[in-house]
């Protein structure tokens, strides 16, 4: 077996005090990359768990809105992947938080995927999200990844089959990201049974732990998820705030959403 | 191979929601492709409500200008709606129906694809939505009206450049949140398999056609094919038929947009001035710059301002049993005149990339030579984006 990754030893932990992860997500680069590397250690002060970095890209299809324009403000900014691993190669010396990257595929396909699993991990990242890269594709760079304790999270949606959940399930490690909605980043969530349906689904299949994303804004939301899965992952209404509040207008809301995470009742 | 894979190019680079959808159109494909009472309605669709067979026409004056090859010309310009787009918009329409789909999506750049989906909606009593770039709105706005008459919602995206990629991803957006109820007519022989696939089949029509239109005609295969590639549907459809062994004889040409020279952002050659990537759904040659962002694209027709090409073509292009090339913007608007001058026929912008290539090659050959020059729409679209270029403003 390979040494426990970050990841997975937030979540044993977090599992053994039957307590949910908190994942909040923010677009490197929105505003600065100085400011992006203040925020994760912000993020880890009012409790997040694992921070989820965005990697900007020009044509991100699966996110909406909020993020794309997140990601052109960052691009303009002149913000690259290689620029997002020197930031997470300095963050290293401050915070041993876990973090995701959430790329589009083809700046680590430009990269070279085995420099990019190389540099990733030198540079302390300890997971990727690639939501265009499905699990039954790219099977050397996916592998690769393992070999090199680079957790690949893979999603599922509400439309996925049995067949689909159990290829996630397999090619997943840290955990599993189910998309809440049939839909796109920032729209909303229709918080009802079949999210929960579908988590146990998955849980049936795979022992590793679930979070669920996409659409989640309020404490509120945030807590009726948390009572679901193990983990939460909040993105758009984040990043939103990044741009429209005030610092401290931020930290409330952060601070907000981890306690409804942390107090959530199970089931 | 893996299937969907044309070499190392294709596969699927799509979020996870839409993997039940592509396997359920992957399905519907291999099944209706073989029942003949669906092939029986597309036939007849094919017959009596786009025009085909279209005609193979030898350009007399025009080869004899040119004083070399015989130039002939397939004249999908004549097919309904004015372009080949329509060959594919009535294929998907039709399997949409058959699976059950209330509702159809599509992109559109120039305006043409979205036009054809617009008409095969109306024709099969389908809801509509076409994604347009704002900014190609404004350059087709004759053809947002007519999408708009044939009952079509046409969606403005004024995203990244406003152009067909933005148009693309939003209607891959859209697609996600709708997958259930919603068949998205992608317009050519790109994206996420089984599109590539589907798309050329139902394209092929046209170089079926073609074979055995010149075996009538000149008793023999043509020497030369010669076709425009944006994302490359008229041109697979017309080569495909072409590909096997026993036809290596016949050489076939795409022609990319060359805008205004190689540099980035002032053209759309994927060939000449791109690299292996991933975008919108399949692995296949692109313009990008070195950390793998998608670099705008340039050329005076809509239709081929393109970042990325379908990646059959990749595939024919690495292994040599497709040439590829490209014309500048000025070269492909003096072949726009020329074919309207000798033959009185106006090409669609896209089809004058084809043109102009003939144009240069035909003088360098015997006049025993043949060439076939899709001509894979006609140019009423452009007439006034002609004349503006011109310096007429009506």
């Amino acid at each position: 077996m390979y040494a426990k990754t970050r990841i997975s030893a937030a979540f044993d932990d977090l599992i053994n005090k039957k307590a949910k992860a908190f994942i909040p997500y923010i677009m490197a680069g929105d505003p600065d990359l100085d400011k992006t590397a203040e925020l994760v250690l912000t993020l880890e002060d009012c409790g997040a768990d694992i921070i989820e970095l965005g990697v900007p890209f020009s044509d991100p299809l699966a996110d909406g809105p909020t993020i794309q324009r997140a990601a052109e403000r960052a691009l303009a900014k002149g913000v690259t992947l290689k620029k997002v691993l020197t930031l997470v190669s300095g963050l290293r010396k401050k915070t041993n938080i876990p973090i995701v990257l959430m790329t589009y595929y083809n700046p680590v396909f430009k990269y070279g995927g085995g420099e990019f699993i190389k540099d990733a991990t030198e540079c302390g990242v300890d997971g990727i999200i690639v939501p265009d890269l499905l699990p039954d594709e790219e099977e050397t760079f996916i592998t690769n990844c393992k070999t090199y304790a680079l957790d690949t999270i893979f999603l599922l949606a509400p439309t996925s089959t049995t067949k689909r959940v159990q290829l996630a399930a397999i090619k997943s490690t840290g955990f599993i990201y189910y998309v809440s909605i049939t839909g796109i980043t920032g729209a909303n969530i229709i918080l009802e049974s079949s999210i929960a349906q579908m988590v146990n689904t998955i849980r049936e299949t795979s022992q590793k732990p679930v979070a669920v994303g996409f659409g989640i804004k309020t404490p509120a939301e945030a807590r009726q998820v948390a009572r679901i899965a193990d983990g939460v992952i909040v993105g758009s209404s984040i990043v939103k705030a990044i741009n429209d509040s005030s610092l401290d207008e931020l930290k409330t809301y952060i601070r907000a959403l981890t306690e409804a995470i942390k107090t959530a009742p199970d089931g | 191979m893996k299937e969907g894979y044309f070499g190392v190019y294709g596969g699927r680079f799509v979020p996870e929601t839409l993997v039940p959808a592509l396997d359920e159109l992957d399905e519907a494909y291999k099944t209706y492709f073989k029942d003949k009472a669906f092939l029986d309605e597309l036939d007849i669709l094919r017959k009596y409500y786009i025009g085909r067979p279209t005609p193979l026409y030898y350009a007399k004056r025009f080869s004899e200008s040119l004083g070399g090859a015989k130039v002939y010309l397939k004249r999908e310009d004549i097919a309904h709606t004015g372009a080949h787009k329509i060959n594919n918009a009535v294929g998907q329409a039709l399997l949409a129906k058959a699976m059950g789909k209330k509702r159809l999506i599509a992109e559109t750049g120039a305006g043409q694809h979205g036009v054809a989906t617009a008409t095969a909606a109306a024709l099969l009593g389908l809801e509509c939505d076409v994604y347009m770039g704002t900014l190609d709105m404004k350059r087709q706005s004759l053809n947002v009206f007519r999408m708009k008459l044939l009952g079509a919602r046409v969606v403005a995206v004024d995203t990244g450049a406003q152009i067909l990629k933005d148009a693309i991803n939003e209607a891959l957006r859209d697609w996600t949140t709708n997958v259930k109820t919603t068949h998205y007519v992608l317009g050519t022989a790109f994206g996420p398999h089984p599109y590539p696939s589907l798309v050329r089949e139902l394209q092929s029509v046209i170089g079926i056609e073609a074979k055995a239109q010149i075996l009538d005609m000149e008793g023999r295969l043509p020497n030369y094919l010669i076709a425009c590639v944006g994302g490359g549907s008229n041109a697979i459809g017309l080569f495909h038929p072409f590909l096997d062994d026993l036809d290596s004889r016949v050489n076939m040409i795409g022609v990319e947009a060359g805008g205004l020279g190689i540099e980035p952002e002032r053209h759309a050659a994927r060939f000449a001035g791109g690299s292996i990537g991933v975008f919108q759904g399949c692995k296949s040659y692109l313009l990008q710059d070195e950390d793998g962002n998608v670099l705008n694209t340039h050329s005076v027709s809509a239709g081929l301002d393109y970042s990325s090409v379908g990646p059959e073509h990749s595939y024919l292009h690495d292994i040599g049993k497709v040439s590829y090339t490209y014309v500048t913007d000025d070269e492909a608007l003096r072949a726009f005149d020329e074919l309207a001058l000798k033959e009185g026929i106006i090409p669609a912008l896209e089809s004058a990339h084809a043109v102009a290539h003939a144009i240069k090659l035909a003088p360098t050959l015997a006049s025993t030579q043949l060439i076939v020059v899709n001509l894979s729409g006609r140019g009423d679209k452009d007439v006034q984006h002609v004349a503006n270029i011109k310096g007429v403003h009506f």
